[in-house]
């Protein structure tokens, strides 16, 4: 690396774990009033708990992606960024419409719609945002020397995730139109463009980390994000089975989402095959691991979980219950969280020169937090499949199915609490870094 | 064996085709099941109410309906029919904490209008046509 800009990048992925920590003690919150403890109950009802937990992890994950961005695309293009000044505004203008969003979820505050809850105006805010932040993104490339197939990947999926949020503006009457729309935001976010920029992530670690030839990477990158479009896009229809519109969506939707993992499972394969391939041994060992680690969880928590309950068979049972919780946090830790954080393990050494390639205390970060995101998933996949059976099979009624299942909310918080010691590990591991310098970029000043 | 530009042929074409895909029967779905399914001429000023009050009080954010939501409390789509207006009215304006079996719902204090407004909006959604969903339980005992 050698751009001053790619600085700013350090701000963002700083911001991006703090957040991080935050959704984590949100977290807690549900967990424990699952298992019956709603002390908070009065200031942060559950309903407040999970818009912040679910919210947070969007914010953090977009910060994560647009911090990577400003990092990479100087580097692909060969030009610095265009305003530094207006990325870092644009950095503090997302978090002050984060943190307004956030107090608004604890005064009643918002507009309910699972994933979507910020309020209208709001929106608008981040629309200004994402748009500054494409504009400089875009005009890097434009000014830049070079124009390769990772840099315009990742920006296309930059693009239409900024383009995809305006539909889920829009106010309908009718629920099923709006959940119709809604999820043309949710689902084609994370089952769509979220893979292009993950994709290009991938792409761009897998070329530095094993050196392996940049043409053979990116011809797989094609095929990559070729089958997550192939599959994805009409893999929405698993979303349409049963809000209000016709049968149709039951075959194309079981059909093209069975196919869903294919993407993945390329990704993975990918992934490990470029590292066996590789010749040369980057010294920066836990960038390789968390790098082949997201290759390979995202398969399992994206791919396999969600094809195990994604045909209309199944998920007429399972559709709405703690079966959806398990597939969720595993595939978005698995798929995004791991990506932003194979890209922060990759980045931070050279951007501030501290050369912590491979460090017991990094070491324990990753098996912590990868084990206690396994053991919350087994957790959450006992008492979904509990409730599946006590709730929609045998017909016993919701809270007493509840009560059932209520111990398995002790061991998801025993594991949540080895995952969270890990991401505190992980937090430690980036403050020991320091601040990033011009002298480890490379710039004479 | 595939090459680059192959590859890129692959990714750009299966884009633009399931894309195209996608728009005609999200288009099909939107002309023809929605007045169909979903009893449109029913929408009426109090249920469009309903779902405002539904939405600005993130109901969602603990329940769901048609599935979707949080899985800390009722599913609801079928509120209307399990338990009917005397009960949800009961609930909806309680000034006191709503706790089945322990579990508390935010004491909301709906008034009498609001309140109807609310059932008025799960009575519409219990008789949209969801393909068999919620299922019936199966098992016997």
């Amino acid at each position: 690396m050698k751009y001053a800009s790619q600085k700013v990048a350090y701000w963002f992925f700083a911001s991006a774990i703090l957040l991080l920590s935050l959704q984590i003690v949100y977290g807690f919150i549900m967990g424990f009033a699952h298992l019956g403890y709603d002390g908070w109950h009065s200031v942060i009802p559950f309903n407040t708990a999970r818009a912040v937990h679910t919210n947070l992890l969007v914010v953090w994950i977009l910060l994560g992606f647009m911090g990577s961005a400003y990092y990479i695309i100087p580097e692909e293009a060969q030009h610095e960024l265009v305003s530094v000044k207006l990325a870092y505004i644009q950095l503090i203008s997302f978090l002050a419409v984060g943190v307004t969003a956030i107090v608004g979820y604890h005064l009643n505050y918002w507009e309910g719609r699972k994933f979507l809850e910020i309020p209208r105006p709001l929106d608008w805010l981040v629309v200004i945002n994402v748009l500054t932040f494409l504009g400089i993104i875009l005009a890097t490339l434009y000014k830049g020397k070079k124009r390769t197939t990772t840099s315009l990947v990742m920006t296309m999926g930059l693009v239409f995730a900024a383009l995809l949020y305006l539909p889920g503006m829009i106010w309908f009457d009718n629920q099923t139109m709006d959940s119709f729309f809604r999820w043309w935001v949710v689902h084609l976010w994370v089952e769509g463009v979220w893979e292009l920029i993950m994709g290009g992530i991938l792409a761009f670690l897998l070329i530095k980390l094993t050196g392996v030839d940049r043409e053979v990477i990116e011809k797989w990158l094609y095929v990559i994000v070729g089958l997550t479009f192939l599959s994805g896009i009409l893999g929405t229809g698993h979303h349409y089975y049963y809000i209000g519109v016709g049968k149709i969506w039951l075959i194309v939707g079981g059909i093209f989402s069975m196919l869903e993992p294919l993407a993945f499972l390329a990704m993975a394969l990918f992934a490990v095959g470029m590292y066996r391939k590789g010749e040369k041994k980057h010294p920066n060992k836990l960038a390789l691991y968390w790098t082949l680690g997201t290759a390979i969880l995202s398969f399992v928590g994206a791919g396999l979980l969600g094809m195990a309950h994604t045909l209309p068979q199944v998920n007429m049972y399972t559709h709405g219950t703690l079966v959806t919780a398990m597939h969720g946090h595993l595939a978005f830790w698995g798929a995004y969280g791991m990506i932003v954080f194979s890209f922060i393990t990759f980045a931070m050494p050279n951007l501030t020169g501290r050369k912590l390639y491979d460090t017991a205390i990094g070491q324990l970060a990753y098996w912590l937090t990868n084990v206690g995101m396994i053991g919350m998933t087994i957790a959450f996949g006992v008492a979904g499949v509990a409730q599946v059976y006590l709730e929609r099979k045998v017909g016993l009624e919701f809270g007493a199915v509840q009560q059932e299942i209520e111990v398995h909310f002790f061991i998801l918080i025993l594991t949540a609490s080895m995952f969270a010691t890990g991401i505190l590990l992980f937090i430690y591991e980036f403050f020991r870094f320091g601040k990033p310098n011009n002298e480890a970029i490379g710039i004479e000043e | 064996m595939l090459s680059k530009s192959q590859a890129r042929t692959f990714f750009l074409g299966g884009t633009i085709v399931t894309f195209a895909i996608f728009l005609g029967l999200s288009w099909n779905s939107l002309s023809n099941d929605v007045p169909k399914q979903t009893n449109p001429q029913n929408l009426t000023d109090q249920v469009i109410r309903g779902k405002h009050l539904w939405e600005s009080n993130n109901c969602m954010g603990c329940h769901t309906i048609f599935g979707e939501g949080a899985y800390y409390a009722p599913e609801l789509t079928k509120v209307f029919e399990r338990r009917g207006e005397g009960y949800m009215k009961a609930v909806l304006t309680s000034k006191q904490p709503w706790a089945p079996r322990g579990r508390k719902m935010v004491a909301y204090g709906f008034t009498d209008e609001e309140a109807s407004d609310l059932i008025k909006f799960f009575k519409w959604i219990g008789e949209v046509d969801l393909n068999g969903f919620p299922p019936k339980p199966d098992v016997k005992r």
